[in-house]
């Protein structure tokens, strides 16, 4: 069942159109990552679904019913900020309990309440902490409690472990994909980091200029991108410009059968997918640099018009700068009118 | 025997931070020791260093006139009148300077600057030709009114800044958990800008306490505030105690201004009003 209903949202702020013709479903207990670059009209998407913007057009429901012209403090959704926003004049157990006493809930049950969100979040005893006296991840767990306490229909996270460093940013995004999962709230989570929402999300959506690229489920959006954006914005990909004719894609230092209608092209290849061999010639290009991560390596290719490429080998030490190499992609797509052209059956 | 390997930093000595205490202590509080001497000294005569007798005599007869118990009345009701009526005008004015954008706003804004940027005692001329004609001059609410003009910078830009420095983030928090407009202003807002705008007000009130030449030029000759008194005892009679123990009532505002300062406003406070 549906919770979540966006249709044909757009938001324009003076000229410039930040989110364009927006329209997404968000199942019961989901959680849906909105994933893109800064300025890609993520956080203004989730600002209107909260109730902090208003949709130039377009509709919102929750559970069947209208919320645009509810005000944020009427709606079924809870916030999480990036910059916690905790009220530094109230302590822990005040800045959680302040939404349950605005609702006039008596001051037993208030507490009781309370407790139970501090043990969910594993901050019980800190009630009574000013909040300068925790730390980020801490905070970051109060502005999590604070809006969990309320029981939100949905949950919605504006980049809230982006100030957080990397260990704690991984730890506390499993926790709460862990209390997502227990209290099965329906959850969307912004991001721009794409190891974020792979390790997070049931299913991601691609915003790239205020418009929707792609929604899948993380494995599938690695898999099967399916406009040039998204393949170059998840994982690393090869993307190379072309042209198709008579069924050969080719660039100088490069050609690839591609049974498709001859015009421009972009072929893609992830690095994993792109065999390199010692030259028995020419080479088709040389090795330019090889860096070893011990489990794998990666040879930095540049092909004989200047254009870079990466291939994922097993063993960087079979590889030197500057020796030429013949390449060979084992599974590819290529894209045409940011919509795919062809994909072959094994693309990655 | 053991040898203690523990670095430890030469210590410094602070040459510059000495310096500038002692300079201070010269300008701000040898200046008030005299000032306190003199308040208690019932004998002082050249050339003692200290003076001969102290005693409460001179607070007796100072405190026995009835023109101070006049001019101390008349300097409170005036420094609350100022406070309260300044912080009705010019909070809500903050607040909209704050938070909503309108036609002229920064020109507006940087006006309240105007009565400070010019020569006081110029302006203040040129509204009394204002108040004569309006009946003004020699009225209790003629000097309220001047000793407003005096309080917009303090009452606007402090206050603003309080407002300004209130995360949006915040309050969009406070309406995400349910509270409306109103009980965001009352539960997040002005709490948070709460101390700044404390600062700001205690400053209103001790300076309007301390005013003279609004007071003097349109309260005279009908309205006699502690500092015009204390001048007019300071040029008029021979006896510098009069004077001293006059000096050492108008510290009173001051000093419990510091103690609420001490106990409400946190350090940071004064200095975030003034945008650091």
């Amino acid at each position: 069942m549906s919770v979540l209903d966006i249709k044909g949202v757009t938001k324009q702020f003076g000229t410039v159109r930040a989110v364009d013709s927006f329209a997404l479903t968000v199942g019961d207990g989901e959680l849906v990552c909105l994933l893109g670059p800064s300025g890609s009209g993520k956080s203004t998407l989730l600002r209107m679904i909260g109730g902090f913007e208003t949709p130039s057009s377009g509709s919102i429901t929750i559970d069947g019913e209208e919320v645009i012209h509810l005000p944020p403090e009427r709606r079924p959704t809870g916030m999480v900020f990036q910059s916690h926003a905790l009220w530094t004049h109230m302590n822990v157990f005040k800045n959680i309990a302040f939404g349950l006493k605005l609702r006039r809930i008596p001051v037993a049950e208030v507490k009781r309440r309370v407790d139970e969100v501090l043990e969910l979040v594993g901050l019980t005893g800190y009630g009574n902490r000013q909040t300068h006296q925790l730390s980020g991840g801490q905070q970051q767990r109060v502005a999590l409690a604070r809006s969990l306490v309320l029981e939100p229909k949905i949950l919605l996270l504006d980049e809230p472990f982006a100030s957080l460093d990397q260990h704690l940013r991984e730890r506390l995004r499993e926790e709460v994909r862990d209390i997502q999962q227990r209290l099965k709230i329906t959850t969307l989570f912004v991001t721009h980091g794409q190891d974020e929402a792979l390790s997070m999300a049931d299913r991601i959506v691609v915003l790239h200029d205020g418009r929707m690229e792609q929604v899948a489920a993380p494995d599938m959006l690695y898999r099967e991108p399916e406009t040039p954006f998204v393949a170059g914005f998840i994982g690393t990909m090869n993307l190379i410009e072309g042209n198709v004719n008579g069924g050969t894609f080719s660039r100088p230092g490069f050609s690839h059968k591609l049974p498709a209608g001859d015009g421009p092209a972009i072929f893609a290849v992830r690095p994993e997918a792109l065999a390199i061999t010692p030259a028995t010639g020419a080479g088709a290009a040389r090795v330019h640099r090889v860096t070893d991560y011990g489990t794998h390596g990666l040879v930095d290719l540049e092909l004989k018009d200047g254009l870079r490429l990466k291939s994922m080998v097993p063993e960087a030490r079979d590889w030197k700068a500057g020796q030429p190499v013949d390449i060979a992609p084992r599974a590819f797509a290529a894209y045409r009118d940011d919509a795919v052209l062809y994909r072959s059956s094994a693309a990655q | 025997m053991p040898v203690d390997t523990t670095f430890k930093p030469p210590r410094q000595v602070d040459w510059a931070g000495i310096g500038f205490a002692v300079v201070l202590s010269i300008v701000i509080i040898f200046p008030l020791i005299v000032v306190g001497l003199w308040a208690f000294a019932n004998v002082w005569r050249y050339p003692n260093v200290i003076p001969q007798e102290f005693g409460l005599r001179f607070w007796y007869q100072t405190l026995s006139r009835p023109d101070v118990w006049e001019s101390i009345t008349t300097s409170v009701e005036l420094a609350v009148s100022v406070t309260v009526i300044s912080s009705i005008i010019c909070l809500p004015a903050a607040f909209a300077f704050a938070r909503l954008k309108f036609p002229f706003r920064s020109l507006l804004f940087f006006s309240f600057i105007a009565g400070q940027a010019f020569p006081k005692f110029g302006l203040l001329v040129a509204i009394a030709g204002i108040f004569l004609s309006l009946n003004l001059i020699g009225t209790f609410w003629g000097v309220v009114l001047i000793q407003l003009v005096g309080t917009l910078l303090y009452m606007i830009w402090i206050p603003v800044a309080a407002f300004q420095g209130v995360s949006p983030r915040m309050e969009e928090a406070a309406r995400d958990v349910g509270a409306s407009p109103l009980r965001v202003f009352w539960s997040i807002t002005l709490p948070q800008a709460g101390p700044t705008i404390g600062a700001a007000v205690l400053l209103t009130f001790v300076n309007t306490f301390y005013e003279t030449e609004g007071a003097w030029l349109i309260g005279a000759p009908a309205v006699h505030t502690m500092p015009i008194l204390m001048i007019s005892f300071i040029n008029n009679q021979p006896v510098i105690q009069y004077g001293a123990v006059l000096s050492a009532i108008l510290w009173l505002p001051s000093f419990f201004a510091l103690l609420f300062a001490r106990r409400v406003i946190s350090g940071g406070s004064f200095a975030r009003g003034f945008g650091a």
